[in-house]
C-alpha cells in the first residue's frame, strides 16, 4: 500500500517534472503554419515573408553537421530576421520522414538534395515550387549548364536551385595496396586505372587480406557507386542518352557483372549501404570503397580525423573507376534547395530569400565551403567562385577527375523505381542467381514502372 | 432482469466504458474503418483527398500476383509459426527449471529473461546489428574461433540467415513475460494432486504432463495470445536491421515501404490498406481462434 | 535411481540456465560497457570485453552532435541544451501520460466489461480481442491523415493517443475484475453509493495490483514504441530517445560508442525503473494471467 503510494507520488513528480517539458509540445505543431512567432505578420500581407521557416537536409558534407549549419543558418537570420528550424535527415530513412511529413500535410519548407529526387520525383509529383523566376539572364550564364538542364524538367519548370556539384569517385587505402604489391596497378598521377589493372590488385589484394571491396546493396545508398563501377569496367550504359529507357541489360553490364561476382575478396553484400561501406573502408577492413567523393577526401566517414586518412591514418586515394582505356565516364553529384509548396505564399517567399542567400550571393562561398564540394557557378552577384578552393591541394587535385564526369542520367523517369530495382538485383547475383537473367528482369521492371 | 435494471446497467456500463471507447474508437475502429473503405480505392498520396477513386478488388487482385507481398506474406506466417511455440516451449522449460529456486536466485533468473524485453528494439539492434556483422561482429569472430565456419557469414546480407536472425532477436524479446508467468503457474498447481499421482508410481515426466499442464492449460493459451501479440511487432527490427532486404520483408514493413518509400510505388495508400486489411484479417482469425480454444477450456 | 537422474539433471539445467543468463545479459553489457569504451577498444576486431580504458568521450560527442531547446511552454523555447536530454524528457513524459491515461480508461472499461451485464457487451469484447493483436503499420496511414487533420501530427500526443486506444489493458483489467465478487458490489450499492463511488472504494483497492502491474507494462511499452515515434514526429525536438537514437545510427553507422552511449541513455533509465517496480509487475501480471 505504501509502496503503491511512493509510486504514485514518484510518478506525479515525474510527470510534474516532465510537464514543463514535454507538456508544451503540442503548442508549436498547432503553430506549425506561418505565425509562429508573435512578431509574424500572420495572414496578413501574403507576400510578406514568413518569419520562421524549416529546412530538412540530407548529410551533404557538412550540411549534415549542426554546428556548422548552424553558422550559416544564423548568419541568414541575422541578416534577414528569418528563423531556420533545421531538420537533419539520413540517407537510410530520409525519404520516408519527408514522404510521411507530405502525407500529413507538413512538409517542410526547404530540402537540400539532388535532382533525382527533388526534379523527378516530388517536383514531377507537383509538391514543389517552381523556381524559374529566380534564374535570370545571368544566372543561367553563370550556372554550369549540364547542372541547370538537371534541374530544369522538360517543361521548364525549375524544381532546384543548385549549390553544388561533384565527381562521384572510388577510393583505395594506399598502405594496404603497398604493402599487397598492387601499388604499381595505380596511374596516381591522373588517378585513373584500367579493368585489368583492377582485377590484378584485387587478385593481390586478396591474397593478402581476403576481404579487399562490397558490392553494397542493402538499400539505395550510395547506389551511385555500384552503378558506376559495373559500367565502367566494360564500358555499359545504365540509360540511354535521351532519359527515356534504361538500358544496364546491356551484355557489357552483365559481362562486368559476371566478373565481379566470381571475383574473390568482392563481396555482394546485402547487409550493407553505402555509408556502411565508407564505415568498413575508413577501419581499414575493406581496402577500396566505391562510394567516395570529394566531401569523403576531405573529411572521411565524417569522422573529423584528418583528411585523406583511415582511421588507423593510411593514406586514402581517390580514383576513378577502372575501365578498359583507363578513361572513366563518373558519376555526377548535384545538390541544392527545392520548395515545398505548403500553400503560404509568406513561407515561400521566405524560402526563396533562404536560396537566393545560399545560393547566389557573397555568402555563397560558406554554404559551398560547408557542403566541401564544387560550387556550380562561376560567380555569384559579382563573387568569384572560380577560385575559393585554390589554397586546398587536395581540392585542386580532384579537380584531374572533375572532365570525366559523364551523364547526369538520374532524371530519368521512373528513377525512384529503377534504382530500387537495381540494389535488389544486386542481392540476387550476389546469392548466385544467374547473371544475365536476373539483369533482364530486374531492367524490364524498371523499364515497366517507368512506363 | 427487469427492464428497469437492464437500463441502469446500460447506462453505467458505457459510462464506465465511455473514456476507454473515445481513445479506442477514434485511433483504432475508425483508422481501420477508413483503411477499409480505402483498401477499395485508388487513393494515393498526390490526392488531398483522403478516398480515392472506387475501383473494387482491384488493390487485392494486384496483391495477390505481387510477389513481393507474398514473400512478406509468407515472412509474416514463418515469424509467428516458428517463434511462437518456440517461446511457450522454451519459457515452460526455464519456468520449470526455476520455479523451485531459491526465491533470490528466481527473481534475478526471471529480471535476466525479462530484461531485452525492457531494454527496447532500438536499443537491442544496436547491439545486435554489430553481433551479426559480416566483417567484425562476434558471431563470425566466436564461430571462426572455435572452428565451426571457416568463412564469415554475412548474417544480415544472406537470405539464408536474415530472417532467422530476425526471429532470434524477436525471441530474446519476447520470453521475458511468458516466463514469469509460468513459474507462477507451477507455483499454483495443486500439490495434493501431484503428490496423489508420485504414491501412484508416476515419474517426475508423467507427473508434469498429466497433472502440471492439464492445469496450466488457462496460462498456456494467455501466453499464445501475448506472444503471437508480440510477434507482430517485429517491424523495429526489420526498418533498423535489413530495411526488408535479403529474404526479410514482412506484410507489417512493406505496408510502411510502399506507402512511404520513395519509389514510384511509393504513396499508393489503397494498395498499402488493402495489405492492412489481409493482414487484420489473418490476425482477427489467429485472435478467434485461440480464445475459442481458451473458452473450451 | 531416480533421485539421481534427478540431481544430475538439476545441474545440467542449472548450468544452461546460467549460460543462458549470460547470453541474455550480454546486449546489455555490451551497452553500458560499449558507451564508456574508447574508439579502438569498440572497434577492435578482436572484441575488447572489459573496456582497457574508461571514457566519456561517446557521451560527449553524443551531446555535442545535436542540440534542442530543454522544453518550450506555449511555444517559448527554453535554454538550448543538448538534444538527447530533451529526448530523454520527452520520452518520460509520454510514456507518464500514456501510463496514467491507460491506467484510467482501462480499469473503468474493464470493470464495466466484467461486472455490468450491458446490451453489447459481448460484441465489445469481441471487438476489443479481436483489435488487441493488431499492428498499428495496418492504419498506418489513416491515423497518420487523422493526428494531421487533428493537428496533432508532430507532438507527442500522437504517440500517446493510440498507446491508449490500444485495448490489451482493457482485457488486461477486465481479467482482474473478474475476480471481484459480486456480493461485495451488491452490498455497496444496498448502502446506497453510486455507480462512480462503488468504483472508487471497492473496486479500484480490489484491482490495485493489477492497475500496478498495467501501469508499468503501459510505461514500458510506451517507451518502446519505435514505430508511432517514427511516423508521428518530425522535429527533432519533439523525438524520443528510442527514436532519436535510430536516427543516429542511420546517419553514422560507424561511431559504435556514439551509438552505445545513446543505447545507453535509451535503456538504462527504464531498466531502473523496472527493477524498482518488478515485484508489483511480475504479481500483476500473474494474477491477471492465472484469473483469465
Amino acid at each position: 500500500m505504501k509502496k503503491i503510494l511512493a509510486f504514485l507520488l514518484a510518478a506525479v513528480m515525474v510527470l510534474s517534472l516532465a510537464a514543463c517539458g514535454g507538456g508544451a509540445s503540442s503548442a508549436p505543431a498547432a503553430s506549425t503554419p506561418a505565425a509562429s512567432t508573435p512578431q509574424a505578420p500572420a495572414e496578413g500581407g501574403s507576400s510578406a515573408a514568413a518569419s520562421e521557416i524549416t529546412l530538412w537536409t540530407y548529410p551533404i558534407g557538412d550540411w549534415g553537421k549542426e554546428d556548422a549549419v548552424k553558422a550559416l543558418t544564423d548568419a541568414f537570420t541575422a541578416e534577414t530576421g528569418i528563423a531556420v528550424k533545421v531538420e537533419y535527415l539520413a540517407y537510410a530513412d530520409g525519404d520516408d520522414k519527408v514522404n510521411a511529413a507530405i502525407t500529413a500535410g507538413n512538409a517542410p519548407d526547404l530540402v537540400m538534395e539532388g535532382p533525382e529526387r527533388l526534379v523527378a520525383n516530388w517536383g514531377a509529383n507537383g509538391y514543389m515550387v517552381d523556381l524559374s523566376d529566380m534564374l535570370d539572364a545571368t544566372d543561367k550564364g553563370e550556372i554550369n549548364e549540364a547542372v541547370l538542364s538537371a534541374c530544369i524538367n522538360a517543361a521548364g519548370e525549375c524544381y532546384e536551385y543548385p549549390l553544388v556539384m561533384t565527381a562521384h569517385c572510388m577510393a583505395i587505402n594506399l598502405a594496404a595496396f603497398k604493402e599487397a604489391g598492387a601499388d604499381g596497378l595505380l596511374d596516381l598521377e591522373n588517378h585513373t586505372w584500367t579493368t585489368e589493372d583492377f582485377i590484378t590488385a584485387v587478385e593481390r589484394l586478396n591474397a593478402q587480406y581476403g576481404d579487399v571491396a562490397a558490392v553494397y546493396c542493402a538499400g539505395q545508398g550510395g547506389d551511385q557507386g555500384t552503378r558506376a563501377l559495373v559500367n565502367n569496367l566494360y564500358g555499359g550504359t545504365f540509360t540511354d542518352a535521351a532519359h527515356s529507357k534504361y538500358t544496364w541489360d546491356d551484355p557489357k553490364n552483365v559481362k562486368a557483372l559476371e566478373q565481379l561476382a566470381s571475383m574473390d575478396g568482392i563481396n555482394f553484400d546485402a547487409s550493407l549501404a553505402g555509408g556502411d561501406e565508407i564505415a568498413l573502408f575508413y577501419q581499414g577492413i575493406l581496402k577500396m570503397a566505391f562510394c567516395w567523393n570529394i566531401a569523403q577526401q576531405l573529411n572521411p566517414n565524417a569522422a573529423d580525423t584528418g583528411a585523406g586518412l583511415t582511421m588507423n591514418g593510411e593514406e586514402i586515394v581517390f580514383m576513378g573507376f577502372p575501365s578498359e582505356d583507363g578513361k572513366p565516364k563518373l558519376q555526377g553529384g548535384i545538390w541544392g534547395f527545392g520548395v515545398f509548396d505548403n500553400g503560404d505564399e509568406g513561407r515561400i517567399e521566405a524560402a526563396k530569400q533562404f536560396i537566393k542567400y545560399m545560393c547566389d550571393s557573397e555568402h555563397t562561398v560558406d554554404a559551398v565551403k560547408t557542403a566541401n564540394y564544387f560550387p556550380v557557378r562561376s560567380a555569384a552577384e559579382g563573387t568569384d567562385l572560380s577560385t575559393i578552393w585554390a589554397d586546398n591541394e587536395i581540392m585542386n587535385e580532384y579537380q584531374v577527375l572533375m572532365p570525366y564526369l559523364g551523364d547526369y542520367y538520374q532524371v530519368t523517369t521512373g528513377w525512384a523505381g529503377a534504382r530500387t530495382e537495381w540494389w535488389n538485383m544486386l542481392q540476387k547475383v550476389g546469392e548466385g542467381a544467374d547473371v544475365a537473367t536476373v539483369v533482364a528482369e530486374y531492367a524490364a521492371n524498371a523499364n515497366a514502372a517507368a512506363g | 432482469m427487469s427492464r428497469a435494471l437492464q437500463r441502469r446497467e446500460n447506462i453505467a456500463g458505457y459510462l464506465f466504458m465511455l473514456p476507454s471507447l473515445i481513445f479506442f474508437a477514434g485511433f483504432v475502429i475508425i483508422p481501420m474503418f477508413i483503411c477499409i473503405l480505402t483498401s477499395l480505392t485508388d487513393a494515393n498520396m498526390h490526392d488531398k483527398a483522403m478516398l480515392g477513386n472506387f475501383i473494387g478488388l482491384k488493390n487485392f487482385v494486384e496483391l495477390w500476383q505481387d510477389a513481393d507481398f507474398l514473400e512478406a506474406l509468407r515472412n509474416t506466417f514463418l515469424i509467428v509459426i516458428v517463434s511462437v511455440p518456440a517461446v511457450c516451449a522454451f519459457s515452460l522449460w526455464v519456468g520449470s527449471a526455476i520455479y523451485k529456486m531459491h526465491s533470490a536466485a528466481l527473481s534475478a533468473f526471471r529480471c535476466i529473461f525479462y530484461l531485452p524485453v525492457v531494454t527496447g528494439s532500438v536499443a537491442v539492434t544496436v547491439v545486435w546489428k554489430w553481433m551479426y556483422n559480416n566483417y567484425y561482429g562476434i558471431f563470425n569472430y566466436v564461430l571462426k574461433g572455435v572452428g565451426v565456419i571457416d568463412k564469415n557469414i554475412n548474417w544480415l546480407g544472406d537470405s539464408k540467415y536474415a530472417l532467422w536472425c530476425i526471429i532470434l532477436i524477436l525471441f530474446t524479446t519476447s520470453v521475458g513475460q511468458p516466463i514469469v508467468l509460468y513459474v507462477s503457474a507451477l507455483g499454483n498447481v495443486d500439490q495434493t494432486l501431484v503428490e496423489a499421482a508420485e504414491v501412484d508410481g508416476a515419474t517426475d515426466m508423467q507427473a508434469f504432463w498429466r497433472v502440471k499442464w492439464p492445469q496450466m492449460m488457462p496460462t498456456t493459451l494467455y501466453i499464445l495470445v501475448i506472444t503471437t501479440i508480440n510477434s507482430f511487432q517485429c517491424f523495429a527490427l526489420i526498418q533498423l536491421l535489413t530495411s526488408g532486404g535479403s529474404g526479410t520483408n514482412t506484410v507489417m514493413y512493406y505496408i510502411y515501404y510502399t506507402a512511404f518509400k520513395l519509389t514510384e510505388q511509393s504513396g499508393h495508400f489503397g494498395y498499402a490498406n488493402a495489405m492492412g486489411v489481409i493482414l487484420a484479417i489473418f490476425i482477427g482469425a489467429l485472435s478467434a481462434l485461440q480464445f475459442k480454444l481458451a473458452e473450451e477450456k | 535411481m531416480k533421485k539421481k537422474n534427478n540431481s544430475a539433471y538439476r545441474i545440467i539445467s542449472t548450468v544452461i540456465l546460467i549460460i543462458l543468463a549470460f547470453l541474455f545479459l550480454f546486449p546489455l553489457y555490451w551497452i553500458v560497457t560499449g558507451a564508456f569504451k574508447t574508439g579502438q577498444d569498440i572497434n577492435s576486431v578482436t572484441p575488447v570485453f572489459i573496456p582497457t580504458e574508461w571514457t566519456l568521450n561517446n557521451f560527449t560527442k553524443l551531446f555535442a552532435k545535436r542540440s534542442a531547446p530543454l522544453f518550450r511552454i506555449f511555444g517559448a523555447a527554453g535554454p538550448s541544451a543538448p538534444a538527447a536530454i530533451r529526448w530523454l524528457i520527452n520520452t518520460v513524459f509520454m510514456s507518464v501520460m500514456a501510463m496514467i491515461l491507460t491506467c484510467i480508461t482501462a480499469s473503468m472499461a474493464g470493470y464495466a466489461l466484467a461486472k455490468k451485464r450491458f446490451n453489447g457487451r459481448v460484441f465489445m469484447f469481441s471487438l476489443i480481442i479481436c483489435a488487441m493483436a493488431l499492428p498499428k503499420q495496418v492504419i498506418l496511414i489513416p491515423l497518420l491523415k487523422e493526428m494531421s487533420a487533428l493537428k496533432l501530427y508532430d507532438t507527442l500526443w500522437a504517440v500517446i493517443f493510440p498507446t491508449v486506444g490500444w485495448p490489451f489493458g482493457v482485457f488486461l483489467m477486465k481479467q482482474f475484475s473478474e475476480g471481484i465478487p459480486g456480493e461485495i458490489l451488491e452490498a455497496t450499492r444496498i448502502d446506497g453509493a453510486s455507480e462512480f463511488k462503488t468504483f472508487t472504494t471497492v473496486v479500484v483497492p480490489m484491482i490495485k495490483p493489477g492497475i500496478g502491474a498495467l501501469a508499468i507494462f503501459t510505461f514500458i511499452n510506451s517507451w518502446n514504441d519505435y514505430f508511432m515515434q517514427l511516423i508521428m514526429l518530425a522535429s527533432g525536438e519533439f523525438f524520443t530517445i528510442p527514436l532519436g537514437i535510430a536516427t543516429l545510427q542511420a546517419e553514422t553507422s560507424v561511431d559504435l560508442g556514439l551509438l552505445m552511449a545513446g543505447a545507453a541513455l535509451a535503456s538504462v533509465p527504464i531498466i531502473i525503473v523496472f527493477l524498482i517496480f518488478q515485484k508489483y509487475f511480475t504479481q500483476g501480471i500473474t494474477m491477471g494471467a492465472v484469473k483469465g
